[in-house]
């Protein structure tokens, strides 16, 4: 049985800087606690070397020009966390949340799968490196051994078994998990390594220090052992970035965006599952003028902070950022901000990743990815309400359809049983229309309808005067009247008619603009009873 | 040696055309196309249907037939499977009467423009996206000025996006105005209307709504007949279609 341990060093340096990549080279020192008594935290090896010790006043920490001060970030530390648990479970089942920084995990089985010790520490470490932090790894035959070689050992470490206390006798005593008094004693007795630890008679350490000296004994031998704490599988990725200076333009919003979401679907890919929506959340800074502008007539209280919330729905689950971060652009584009943006949180829900089969016989589409861009490109010409694929209703109102998310995959992977039989009718009633060598005549709508003059002799109509232009009916059917909704403000109350109109003889006060004439055919039009005038609806072509 | 430095030069803008231009030396007929059927028998028996990866036009007058033919393509491709765009210049699709034709409106992307700026920007995405049966682009609503301020190189850059495609490019309007960009164009003018009587004689019907029987004074009126279609006269402007045989068809369609 072997175990493999994560440790992340400067783990909460790293949790800060993981957002933004370009200052992992500088020296970095995190404040936190309460102001104004806030100390230095954490700093990384760069920062200690330069002369900040943990502890330091932020005012000292000032002191140091080259030192970068960052503030902590525990939702920034959790996210970080939450990436590594989705990196061990990626590589195996059975992981124990030791620490923030300490990941265990049980190797039992996996040589079947990535080969021996050195390319599981290799896979795990390139899987930490994806979702932007720096591991050190170790495997050992025991739990102690592995947390102790991963904290004392840079790098990839694989210790045989058999060989724990040889590997880690050079390993400082503070490596251990001790309390100060006890490193106090150890240090009185001048005992630095792993070695002076384990040289010393287990008998006289254990009247001195009780069972807590005897079981560090065991751990600087490499021999103690204990059970695995599972941890409980999670299914919840969200990523956070707080900004120092709030960002109001839309080009270096999209770029923390776009790391964002880097970083999700990489923990997304490390647990071979996509996204299927897109949650995201602008904590806005608050700003007195603006609020007074925009409660003008609703309330002038301020509030403490505006949040901007956006879900972005996509038809089939991707782990393609950059076409999220277009399609999270585009979005931004037609609806931005009111404000500067002081703080991102963006969640994600996780599907399984998509297959597809293609076959032989099926008929080209679009890619389902490139289709959702291009679509979000439409709406953002057109409006939202201008484009998708529309859907009737069961109504006689004459706004009869209403226009849905355009989503050809999801009708063709949902069963169309239930549509089986109309779609039936409506075959054999193409088919008979194409062997009969008729075509069906089709309406061709004017939107909004058109105001028009329609004179009546015995109630048959006889003429009509469109756009200034007079036009003898020659043919009419009708009317047929339709009503409804009537205890509604939208209710309707119309008498249909179709009039073949002949303009062509161009009486009229505009006849000497031919051009803005109507042209000569059947029309639709109907006199609406609730506005008392008749209106034109369309034309058959 | 020159017969060397030929071969040589012709390997070199091979090897620089190459992921762009798949034989470039190759001659290749553009006046071959898979065609798709239109769904009107008259139609796909005089030009052999619409030709894919090519621009065809349809052109008439208001009622002249031409969402007739549309809404007929579009229950053609839609019942084929294919997923299909139609850019409406003036918002004037009428979805009702599409979907009593055959349309799947399920398969169908509806982009409601207000201009056409708007309308050749959508057909432009639309295009470059890819992968759809059928792009119609209806212009008809618009003033024949309007359209004919379109620049040419606009229907030249939609002939060349849609090339090599499986895609249908239907443009209508008015009048012609791709020019040679269109591979095939259609005109369509109207002939007769057909109106139903329901009654020929005063005694072998009722009315509509009452149930009564209908007597003479009832011939004549309004609603004793209804609408049931017009002849539809099909021309063949332009058709750079050749069948495999390399017959072209030059035979006008009447519907």
């Amino acid at each position: 049985m072997a175990f493999a341990c994560i440790y992340i060093s400067d783990f909460l340096v790293q949790a800060v800087v993981r957002a933004q990549p370009i200052l992992r080279k500088e020296a970095i020192a995190l404040i936190g606690g309460a102001p104004p008594l806030w100390e230095v935290v954490a700093a990384n090896s760069a920062a200690l070397q330069a002369g900040i010790h943990l502890g330091m006043t932020k005012a000292q920490a000032e002191e140091f020009c080259r030192i970068k001060i960052m503030d902590r970030s525990e939702s920034q530390e959790k996210a970080a966390h939450a990436a590594l648990m989705d990196v061990a479970w990626s590589m195996s089942p059975r992981v124990e949340d030791t620490a923030s920084d300490i990941i265990v995990l049980d190797l039992q089985g996996l040589e079947s799968l990535f080969g021996s010790g050195e390319n599981i520490g290799r896979e795990l470490a390139e899987r930490v490196s994806k979702v932007d932090l720096v591991a050190h790894i170790a495997i050992a035959s025991n739990i102690e051994t592995a947390i102790y070689a991963a904290r004392g050992f840079s790098g990839v470490t694989i210790i045989p078994m058999g060989e724990e206390a040889r590997c880690l006798s050079g390993l400082p005593v503070s490596v251990l998990a001790i309390t100060p008094e006890i490193l106090k004693v150890l240090e009185s007795w001048g005992i630095e390594t792993f070695q002076d630890l384990t040289a010393l008679p287990v008998l006289q350490l254990s009247e001195r220090l009780g069972q807590e000296g005897v079981g560090l004994h065991q751990r600087a031998q490499g021999v103690y052992t204990r059970a695995l704490i599972l941890a409980e599988l999670k299914v919840y990725f969200e990523e956070q970035m707080e900004i120092d200076d709030a960002v109001e333009d839309l080009e270096p919003l999209s770029f923390l965006l776009g790391r964002l979401l880097d970083q999700l679907c990489a923990r997304l890919e490390a647990r071979a599952l996509a996204i299927r929506a897109v949650h995201v959340r602008f904590d806005l800074e608050p700003s007195f003028e603006k609020d007074c502008q925009s409660l003008k007539d609703e309330t002038r209280k301020k509030t403490a902070s505006k949040e901007y919330v956006r879900t972005l729905n996509l038809p089939v689950p991707t782990r393609n950022s950059k076409m999220l971060l277009k399609l999270l652009r585009l979005q931004l584009q037609s609806d931005p901000p009111v404000a500067p943006v002081q703080k991102i949180i963006m969640r994600v829900d996780s599907a399984g990743a998509r297959t597809v089969q293609n076959g032989l016989f099926v008929p080209a589409a679009p890619d389902p990815e490139k289709l959702e861009l291009t679509v979000a490109r439409l709406t953002k010409l057109v409006g939202d309400a201008n484009v998708g694929s529309p859907e009737l209703l069961d109504t006689f109102n004459p706004a009869n359809f209403r226009m849905n998310r355009f989503s050809f995959l999801e009708d063709r992977v949902a069963g169309r049983s239930g549509k089986l039989h109309k779609e039936k009718n409506v075959k054999r009633f193409v088919a008979a229309q194409s062997s009969s060598g008729k075509i069906l005549p089709t309406f061709r709508a004017i939107r909004p309808a058109l105001p028009i003059t329609v004179e009546l002799r015995e109630e048959r109509p006889v003429r009509a005067c469109l756009r200034g232009a007079y036009g003898e009916v020659v043919a009419s059917s009708g009317p047929w009247r339709s009503s409804g909704d009537w205890w509604q403000p939208e209710s309707w109350n119309q008498d249909e008619w179709d009039f073949e109109v002949d303009f062509s003889a161009g009486h009229g006060q505009r006849q000497q603009n031919r051009s803005v004439l109507p042209q000569s055919g059947i029309y639709r039009v109907y006199y609406d009873a609730l506005q008392r005038g008749w209106f034109v609806k369309g034309i058959y072509d | 040696m020159a017969a060397l430095s030929l071969a040589a030069l012709r390997s070199q803008v091979e090897s620089d055309l190459r992921g762009r231009v798949t034989a470039p030396f190759s001659y290749r007929d553009r006046n071959i196309f898979e065609v798709a059927p239109s769904g009107i028998l008259e139609i796909d028996s005089s030009v052999g249907g619409l030709p894919r990866g090519a621009m065809t036009e349809i052109c008439g007058l208001p009622g002249s037939g031409r969402s007739s033919l549309l809404v007929s393509v579009l229950a053609s491709r839609t019942e084929n499977g294919e997923v299909c765009a139609l850019v409406d210049a003036r918002d004037s699709f009428d979805p009702q009467t599409a979907c009593a034709a055959g349309v799947d409106l399920r398969q169908l992307l509806w982009v409601r423009c207000q201009n056409i700026d708007q309308a050749l920007r959508a057909t432009d995405l639309l295009i470059q996206s890819g992968g759809f049966g059928l792009v119609a682009v209806d212009l008809s609503d618009l003033a024949p000025k309007t359209v004919r301020y379109v620049p040419l190189n606009a229907w030249f850059r939609f002939r060349r996006a849609v090339e090599d495609t499986p895609t249908v490019l239907m443009i209508l309007d008015q009048e012609a105005n791709a020019k040679n960009c269109a591979s095939l164009v259609l005109r369509l003018d109207a002939e007769a209307v057909r109106w139903s009587e329901t009654v020929k004689s005063a005694d072998c019907g009722t009315l509509p709504f009452c149930g009564k029987k209908m007597d003479a004074a009832a011939q004549g009126y309004s609603f004793a007949r209804l609408f049931e279609g017009f002849s539809v006269r099909t021309e063949i402007i332009r058709s750079r279609m050749q069948s495999s045989n390399g017959l072209a068809p030059a035979v006008a369609a009447h519907g």
